[in-house]
């Protein structure tokens, strides 16, 4: 019924094209992801192996499974609405470097159909080789200088993407049937924007630790609250 | 299920002389793949038959419709001729033998029967095979380029700079199971993976070896590359080809001007 409601809203406005952008009713939810617990200890990467890489790293940096901050905050946490409105699909394109034999950005949230254009900035060959289990798999080599690749994923699930010639390399293409989504930052907060009234789930996703879910409404332009917590192993 | 399709089975019979062939060919398939597949591949074609847990690598899980012989670009399914070309030939350093002995028919519906474990068969349609120009003559300066690519791309990474499989990414190696895998040894192998010829392998550059760590190249090869490539790697082989003998000739005359394939290497 919310959700009824919140189509009509939004129908209205579609309608009145001469309204100002800030009459679209619309909410925001933000919160914190933080863990209990004992999370695994990140190691250094040693890549001796690759010296064009290691010299762009004053020290080393560290695997990035599990990134926590101060008062127990998780980083590269992906909350997502998994029930209720689900907005539209962006068609602008996003964008996973490979720089300084990392991925940057560790996690790239997108919507289904969304166009992904993957580079290499590095002085060395990466294979690119997303780990799909519902779209089709393929591995791309990518030497330096190369032209990117552009390309999208269909259906929603979240990918592992590897490097084989660097084997530290590791990060996830996050592929959703929302546009609703964020990845936390380094201090753990989230904040999506452009939730129509309306009842909501959302689902946090931590590529070791699984999902939480809670449950939001938005009924006019608020930011609703919504933190998780998640329980955290050392293995 | 079985009951249903049994009384399919009778009804077809039953129809008309000319629908009888296809229900029992169907029926005689499954019996061929439960009798020369299963064992490996599984009854549901995942990749757990019960002598799935003793061999290495690991049989192909046809439920996820990824194939390493294709002549379709990566990430795209297979043609049939390419699934049958598989069966026929075998894959070489692995369990799969070659599938001499049955007939066409056989193979072609086996074939058929591969494609019902992945609902991917029903949504898509094969990649466009690559097309392949012709190859051009071997020659000194083709062999050289084809040694400043294995340089370039970092071929040697993971087949190691005399293609011997030993690169320093090679023992980190793991396919898309997370199972450890092998760099191709050039030195110790006449066959490659998807077939002996220098077409074979000029396939695997451009289509890469889907659920392994090869990756296609179709994207930075240009032109003769992926020729001039074939050419220098026959040169690593234990075989006396044409393209040996040539290099042979070469290195004869320049033996020390070639700065070694490596970290600091520079292909020529």
């Amino acid at each position: 019924m919310m959700r009824a409601i919140g189509a009509m809203v939004l129908g209205a406005i579609a309608l009145a094209p001469s309204a100002p952008r800030t009459t679209i009713l619309a909410g925001s939810v933000s919160g914190t992801v933080t863990f209990t617990g004992t999370p695994p200890k990140m190691k250094p990467i040693d890549m001796a192996k690759e010296p064009s890489c290691a010299k762009q790293h004053a020290t080393p940096v560290e695997t990035e499974t599990v990134v926590t901050g101060p008062n127990d905050v998780l980083g590269f946490v992906v909350v997502y609405v998994s029930a209720g409105d689900m907005g539209t699909a962006a068609t602008q394109t996003v964008k996973f470097d490979q720089h300084g034999c990392q991925y940057l950005p560790h996690i790239q949230a997108m919507h289904t159909g969304q166009p992904l254009e993957i580079t290499n900035s590095d002085q060395t060959s990466h294979n690119i080789h997303p780990l799909p289990s519902k779209n089709p798999e393929w591995n791309k080599s990518q030497p330096p200088g190369a032209p990117p690749i552009e390309t999208k994923y269909d259906n929603a699930e979240f990918i592992p993407v590897k490097c084989n010639v660097h084997p530290w390399m590791h990060g996830y293409f996050a592929v959703l049937n929302t546009g609703h989504f964020a990845i936390t930052g380094s201090d753990g907060s989230y904040t999506i924007t452009g939730l129509p009234p309306g009842k909501y789930t959302l689902t946090a996703w931590q590529e070791k630790f699984g999902t939480q879910t809670a449950d939001i409404t938005i009924t006019g332009s608020e930011t609703a609250k919504a933190n998780f917590v998640f329980k955290a192993t050392p293995y | 299920m079985r009951l249903v399709y049994i009384g399919l089975l009778v009804s077809a019979v039953a129809a008309s002389r000319a629908t009888q062939a296809q229900p029992s060919i169907l029926g005689g398939t499954r019996e061929d793949f439960r009798r020369y597949c299963a064992g490996c591949h599984g009854n549901q074609g995942d990749g757990e038959g019960e002598n799935a847990p003793y061999i290495d690598p690991k049989p192909r899980d046809f439920t996820l419709a990824t194939f390493k012989c294709r002549s379709t670009p990566s990430g795209s399914l297979p043609t049939d001729d390419d699934l049958y070309n598989t069966v026929r030939r075998g894959l070489v350093n692995s369990n799969m033998p070659s599938w001499r002995p049955l007939a066409d028919d056989q193979v072609h519906q086996l074939v058929e029967y591969i494609k019902t474990f992945s609902p991917r068969w029903k949504t898509e349609k094969p990649g466009a095979p690559i097309s392949i120009p012709p190859e051009p003559a071997v020659t000194t300066d083709d062999i050289l380029a084809g040694r400043a690519l294995f340089q370039k791309m970092e071929c040697w990474k993971c087949h190691g700079p005399e293609g011997r499989g030993n690169g320093p990414s090679a023992s980190t190696l793991t396919d898309s199971k997370d199972q450890p895998i092998k760099p191709f040894n050039f030195a110790a192998s006449s066959r490659f993976k998807c077939g002996s010829t220098n077409e074979d392998l000029y396939k695997i550059f451009m289509t890469g070896l889907d659920g392994t760590p090869m990756p296609s190249f179709a994207d930075n090869f240009k032109g003769d590359d992926a020729w001039h490539l074939v050419h220098f790697l026959r040169t690593l082989q234990q075989e006396e080809r044409p393209e040996k003998v040539v290099w042979q000739q070469y290195l004869s005359t320049h033996q020390g001007q070639l700065k070694p394939i490596g970290p600091d290497g520079g292909g020529q």
